[in-house]
């Protein structure tokens, strides 16, 4: 087979679209789900879409638009189907209850798998195991595919957006959130969603805050919530009890990169998403990567965009092959944490994207080749939650062995 | 800026949502919910009008700001029981007035929905001034 790709989230669909538009026809979407739209389906808020529609629309109606197009062009799907394991040589193996277990030779493969929650695992935070702890994202699902309520007093912790999201969607089906607390002294989530989710609501925003203990044997009784100080240790003087039975946990995503690990693809330390160039190849020839598998994203229309290049770039691939005009890698100086793609292989223009390791005011975007500064951008404010992009001209990359991205002094 | 905020008279509650309340005669910080990115906006009130707005980098920023503080609205997305015991995500398909989501919540939780639903469907009329509708589709 030409093409396969693995997951049809909004990555996938794009993705797929994007290389049958390219000509490609011998290509299958495996699914893990019963249906296409990945965690789209579950986000039913509204705030999707004004990039790639121009308004706004909910998870499911953007991950709809998609779906439709990929029924549209007949695009095989595989549904409920599992992928156990992909090897260097792009040989799968997949299983679901129809065909049993079977395996597929691709030409290319297409990773759009996604991410997952940080667990409470990951946190250590004391105090015995009862129930009421949930990820935000699990909390998301019980709500809104399931009908469930997970809690009626509820603390969160982490501020991301879907921590804030859930804020007020258990608001709304009646639950009182007594606070959201956030270890850092700034949201990660989005500026609007901290106005519309917990300012209408008059739910409390703890920055610099934390959960130090969790009560409770059967079922969470409270949680003791604490100040952190500046290297984020908790001031125990400032320790404070909240009586709820229920903690929701919005403490970051980590791209699901188990089956790229198998195939021996070198991931990012920092995304903890492939390495890729600027076609979104990772390290093996013809596996690509795209969406929250290669890096998290905060919109999906970026996630589109990103797999409407690993579509287009698989399709060429499968083509023609590809070839490498140029090598150069993309540096970064720890302000900024890191860029997708993380090297460049062809001399064309590239749009690259970044994140900051903190909230910085007025600073310079600086591009360095060399000693020469390539690309300079001034921003008023740049945050860890709000992923930022620049276009590298062709002209710019010119002659350069390494670029280094650079946040200064504006 | 500086002057209206001189002119700043004893606080008569302008109105109300949650635990805010709001003077006739102030400078309000809004973050702009238009878009993502989220552009903190000043808006001066003088007897409870807006006689400026600044912070804003598009149009709809201003009319945000402008409505904000006059009619403050929001498009309300929300699950509606179907039949099957399951929800079905939905949203109205025009903001309603802040102070009236939780009428908008009541009269949803009220509603089961039989099945199929298509996007797009309205399963609820009238809900000030809104239709509830269909976001997602089952059953079809």
């Amino acid at each position: 087979m030409d093409l396969v790709i693995i997951g049809g989230g909004p990555a996938g669909m794009s993705a797929a679209i994007a290389a049958y538009e390219s000509g490609i026809r011998d290509m299958v979407i495996l699914e893990r789900d019963e249906s296409l739209g990945g965690i789209l389906q579950q986000c039913i808020h509204n705030g999707f879409g004004l990039h790639k529609f121009g308004e706004e629309l909910t998870g499911p109606e953007y991950a709809w638009r998609y779906e439709k197009k990929v029924r549209e062009l007949n695009i095989p799907v595989k549904l409920g189907t599992m992928v156990l394991d992909i090897t260097e040589d792009k040989v799968i193996t997949a299983t679901n209850p129809e065909d049993g277990i079977f395996t597929i030779e691709a030409k290319a493969i297409i990773l759009a798998m996604g991410c997952r929650e940080r667990s409470k695992g990951a946190l250590n935070i004391a105090g015995s195991r009862p129930a009421g702890i949930y990820s935000a994202g699990t909390a998301q699902k019980y709500v809104n595919m399931k009908g469930y309520m997970p809690g009626k007093n509820v603390v969160i912790l982490g501020s991301g957006d879907i921590g804030l999201i859930m804020a007020r969607r258990m608001t709304l089906e009646g639950a009182k959130v007594h606070a959201v607390c956030e270890l850092m002294p700034y949201s990660g989530g989005l500026a609007r969603n901290i106005e519309q989710c917990l300012n209408d609501f008059g739910i409390p925003l703890k920055l610099s805050h934390t959960v130090v203990e969790i009560h409770g044997k059967e079922r969470v009784t409270g949680v003791t919530i604490a100040k952190v100080d500046e290297n984020r240790k908790p001031i125990l003087e400032t320790k404070e009890y909240i009586p709820c039975d229920t903690l929701l946990l919005s403490v970051g995503l980590i791209p699901e990169n188990e089956l790229s690990k198998s195939a021996g693809i070198s991931l990012s330390t920092i995304t903890s998403g492939a390495d890729v160039d600027q076609d979104r190849q990772t390290s093996i020839p013809g596996i690509f990567a795209c969406g929250n598998v290669l890096h998290v994203h905060d919109l999906v229309d970026f996630v589109s965009e990103e797999a409407e290049i690993a579509g287009k770039s698989a399709a060429l691939y499968i083509q023609n092959g590809k070839e490498n005009t140029c090598s150069i890698a993309l540096e970064t100086d720890g302000k900024i944490r890191y860029t997708v793609p993380q090297r460049i292989t062809e001399n064309k223009d590239v749009k690259v994207y970044f994140r900051v390791a903190d909230v910085f005011k007025n600073v310079k975007i600086n591009v360095y080749s060399g000693e020469n500064v390539v690309f300079s951008k001034r921003k008023q404010k740049v945050a860890p939650g709000e992923m930022e992009s620049i276009l590298l001209k062709k002209e710019m990359l010119e002659g350069a062995e390494k670029l280094t991205f650079k946040l200064e002094e504006a | 800026m500086a002057q209206l905020n001189a002119k700043r008279q004893p606080a008569k509650i302008y109105f109300r949502i949650g635990e805010r309340s709001y003077d006739y005669n102030m400078t309000r910080e809004l973050t702009c919910i238009v878009c993502p990115m989220g552009c903190s906006l000043k808006v001066e009130l003088t007897d409870g009008k807006v006689t400026a707005i600044s912070g804003n980098t598009c149009k709809r920023g201003e009319e945000y700001a402008e409505n904000e503080c006059t009619n403050p609205q929001r498009t309300v997305t929300t699950t509606i029981m179907c039949e099957d015991g399951a929800p079905i995500a939905v949203k109205t398909d025009r903001p309603v007035p802040k102070e009236k989501i939780f009428e908008v919540m009541k009269l949803v939780n009220k509603k089961v929905a039989s099945l199929p639903v298509s996007v797009g469907d309205v399963l609820l009329d009238d809900v000030f001034g809104s239709n509830i509708v269909a976001t997602a589709s089952r059953g079809e």
